[in-house]
């Protein structure tokens, strides 16, 4: 599908939104609908739609197997180490009150961070699973 | 939704049956923006229709694209499935009226959260306020299995790739 002109330049177009609208979706998601797995879910989706126009290895450049394979970790860890953090600060595990000095504004906190670590695993987990599914059968020198 | 499932059914072209799948994941979407779940029609739309279809496509590209024929005749799994169904029917006759505000759910810590969330998290979103903070270790639950199934995913698929350069390498 590399060629289609139409198909080229509309992707061009919207994936920059989709990338801005997960985001919104991230950082909104306490105050409208959404929240971290939808938001690592579209920003996933908007990856995966690129590869699809432009193909696999274009999409293998822009985000690296390696890059992929440490969000898979790194999100489940940022949400593991919110907990630590409430430990450390005198609290108990995922306890958030503690991490400000205003109670409410640590929830705030303690829910920000754990949403980035949900979105960060969800997006990774499905651009992994998309690029093992996609790679295969095709090029067995990169799958 | 009825139909699009008994399109499911009797269809043997496999790609359009993914088509359809994702048709009805929207329209169960639709049905759960209907139902005031604006977050998990969100995840449904996104998931079940977008990246699931994807998935099912890529698949789909390494198998044959028509359903085989079945090996034996439909019904065992015709009377199990209704089996099911019934069993299921039967539980949901147990369950009080919908939307009844006596409802067990509804007392318990639903008032609560409802009443008190903004004022203990700052969080308008009562979705997001649960998920993340009064159910915080459910969440880590589940972020977790979906690291775990990522994981799973990983090392089943680099497997064979590792076998399949071991047998030419020899």
């Amino acid at each position: 599908m590399r060629g289609d002109l139409v198909l080229r330049v509309i992707s061009k177009l919207f994936i920059p939104f989709m990338l801005l609208f997960a985001l919104y979706v991230l950082f909104h998601g306490e105050l409208g609908p959404g929240g971290g797995f939808q938001a690592g879910v579209i920003a996933a989706a908007a990856i995966m739609f690129y590869a699809i126009i432009f193909g696999l290895p274009a999409a293998r450049r822009l985000a690296p197997d390696a890059v992929v394979e440490a969000m898979v970790a790194a999100g489940v860890l940022i949400f593991a180490g919110v907990g630590v953090a409430g430990l450390v600060l005198g609290g108990n595990y995922l306890d958030y009150f503690v991490l400000d000095r205003n109670p409410v504004r640590g929830q705030e906190r303690g829910i920000f961070w754990v949403e980035v670590g949900v979105a960060v695993t969800v997006s990774g987990v499905m651009l992994k699973v998309f690029y093992m599914f996609a790679g295969r059968g095709r090029d067995p020198e990169d799958a | 939704m009825a139909v699009v499932v008994v399109a499911m059914v009797v269809r043997r072209n496999l790609f359009s049956v993914v088509v359809l799948a994702g048709i009805y994941s929207f329209l169960m979407a639709s049905v759960l923006v209907a139902l005031d779940a604006v977050d998990v029609a969100m995840t449904e739309a996104s998931v079940g229709a977008g990246i699931s279809t994807v998935l099912l496509l890529s698949a789909l590209y390494l198998t044959k694209g028509e359903e085989a024929k079945p090996m034996r005749g439909p019904w065992i799994p015709l009377v199990v499935s209704i089996a099911v169904g019934g069993a299921l029917v039967y539980g949901s006759l147990g369950l009080p009226a919908f939307s009844d505000p006596q409802a067990p759910i509804h007392t318990h810590v639903v008032p609560r959260y409802l009443q008190q969330s903004l004022k203990e998290t700052g969080v308008p979103n009562v979705v997001t306020a649960v998920l993340a903070s009064y159910r915080g270790y459910d969440t880590l639950g589940e972020t977790t299995v979906v690291f775990t199934a990522g994981a799973g995913v990983i090392v089943l698929l680099r497997l064979r790739k590792r076998r399949a350069e071991n047998k030419a390498a020899k």
